[in-house]
């Protein structure tokens, strides 16, 4: 697309969601709809990021706080089950691992750069309430 | 929502603006959002009252300013609606951001505007500095010199702006005024038949088709914008007249009523001849009339169609004139005239020798009156008998204090 010559384009610079019709589209998940190029599902946006957030499933009640309250629609959840988060379009906001409720958090905030096994690793314990 | 069909006399006693208003409501327009401003008032105060008596079935949307106006037609337009409005001057003038807009996104919105001078000083006559600021906005622009003319072009507006091969919005002019507020006989189309003309709306890439889901009004920078623009273009000069010309010959057949993109009068032999627009066209034609009996071989060209420019069909109709005078209503500010400069390219691109002289008239509501044009014709003859422009290329007519010329 990014090479079409002033002929090839859809008038009025007027972008398609999805090929096609895309008529059962609120019961289909993400990476089965049929996605334009144009759609900016099918972009990367992951460079927009300096911080990541990382995910660990051990402390994860499934609650889906994140889910409702990312922005950007990137925590990726299926039969109310916590997955993990869609590193392609999450901007690194922090805002799923501020509404985690879990003690310790199951979603935390690292450098772009840190390694996942290690940081899993070091995830930090319980922390205890001051009596 | 059902609606109720309006009988009208054959002819019936109509300004320009009330003429604009029967067309908007016999062409069922679903939305129109607008903002008042004088002269246009008329035009959506007529559409917001067929709609509240139940002559059309719509929405009226009262904005606060014409900025808004178009950008409330704009997101009606990209839902998938038939979507007019009116303006004028100030308010055009506001509206000039959205106007790009909505020919940028190729939404067909009519808009009527009824012309009117810009300030400083305030006026609220008719001259064509309004029409002048909208003409590099990628719209289509069609000028009425009558009520009869207002209320047809409607009509074609429609049909071209809305044909799938355009899809570009349209202006319909009219002289502020002097055709707005002039009550004349206009021949009229029953409902059913103004219909039928303009036909069913039918949507293309509207937001309201929830099973192809699309956006309208994208960015794009260097890497996209120039290819748009260049379709924009493209499609402006190569894919409009074709289309205004053949709903002119449906129009016709229709009505008996003929329209051309270029109006030539009394143009087959004519030696001399005034190229102008609006209701100047008619008192010219009057002029030239007169001034055939004193043996001078007088011609008019008035313009219909006002963008896209119709350089060729200029060319052809200037073919052997021997001096032209380009009369422009709006002040060009330190330049010549805009008709003045689009001749210039026709005739040297023709390699034409004819003399082209410009003028600026009619500033604020001016009269433009039969003695200025009477005087102008005996110029051109005297241009054409020495085969040059004898006088200054830019003279101002019908102003006040020590003769005005230039260049």
């Amino acid at each position: 697309m990014e090479n079409n010559g002033w002929n090839e384009f859809e008038i009025g610079a007027m972008l398609r969601s999805f090929d096609g019709a895309a008529t059962d589209i609120a019961t289909t998940h993400q990476e089965d709809r049929n996605y334009s190029s144009s759609n900016s599902f099918t972009a990367s946006v992951a460079d927009w990021r300096i911080e990541k957030p990382l995910f660990n499933k051990d402390y994860c009640i499934d609650c889906q706080f994140c889910w409702i309250y990312c922005p950007d629609m990137s925590i990726i959840s299926r039969d109310k089950k916590m997955i993990g988060v869609d590193m392609d379009h999450c901007k690194g906001c922090g805002i799923c691992v501020e509404v985690c409720p879990t003690n310790p958090k199951s979603l935390l905030m690292f450098a772009e750069q840190q390694n996942e096994e290690e940081a899993l690793a070091a995830w930090p314990e319980k922390e205890e309430k001051e009596k | 929502m059902a609606f109720d069909k309006m009988e009208l006399r054959d002819i019936e006693v109509w300004d320009g603006n009330f003429a604009a208003a029967q067309a908007m409501r016999q062409a069922q327009i679903d939305v129109v959002a607008a903002y008042p401003i004088t002269p246009s008032t008329p035009i959506v105060e007529g559409y917001a009252k067929f709609l509240a008596d139940g002559y059309v079935e719509g929405e009226f949307v009262m904005v606060e300013s014409e900025h808004a106006a178009m950008s409330g037609c704009i997101g009606a337009a990209a839902a998938g609606g038939r979507v007019a409005t009116a303006t004028s001057s100030q308010g055009f003038a506001l509206m000039v951001e959205t106007l790009y807009q909505s020919s940028g996104m190729r939404l067909p919105i009519v808009l009527n505007v009824v012309n009117r001078a810009l300030a400083a000083p305030l006026n609220v006559n008719g001259d064509h500095s309004d029409m002048y600021l909208g003409r590099d906005s990628g719209w289509i622009q069609l000028d009425a010199y009558s009520p009869q003319e207002a209320y047809d072009l409607n009509f074609i507006a429609f049909r071209v702006s809305e044909d799938h091969d355009v899809r570009l919005p349209c202006m319909v002019h009219q002289d502020g005024f002097m055709t707005s507020h002039t009550a004349q006989g206009v021949k009229t189309l029953t409902d059913d038949v103004a219909y039928g003309f303009v036909g069913e709306y039918k949507p293309m890439n509207d937001m309201l088709d929830l099973d192809h889901p699309v956006t309208h009004g994208v960015q794009t920078e260097e890497d996209w914008h120039f290819e748009h623009k260049a379709r924009q273009h493209n499609d402006l000069m190569t894919k409009v007249m074709p289309k205004i010309q053949e709903v002119f010959d449906d129009f016709e057949k229709l009505s008996g009523r003929k329209y051309n993109i270029v109006e030539g009068y009394d143009m087959d032999d004519a030696d001399v001849a005034v190229v102008c627009m609006g209701t100047s066209v008619e008192t010219a034609r009057e002029v030239a009339g007169e001034m055939r009996e004193k043996g001078i071989k007088a011609g008019v060209i008035g313009i219909r169609v006002f963008r896209p420019f119709p350089f060729m069909e200029m060319a052809e109709a200037l073919k052997g004139i021997k001096a032209i005078a380009a009369l422009d209503r709006s002040s060009p500010n330190g330049a010549p005239g805009m008709l003045f400069n689009e001749l210039s390219g026709v005739l040297f691109s023709q390699k034409s020798d004819a003399a082209l002289s410009g003028y600026v008239y009619g500033l604020g509501g001016r009269d433009l009156t039969k003695a200025h044009l009477v005087d102008l014709y005996n110029e051109l003859q005297a241009n054409a008998d020495a085969g040059k422009v004898l006088t200054p290329l830019q003279q101002f007519i019908g102003v006040r204090g020590p003769k005005l010329s230039f260049l």
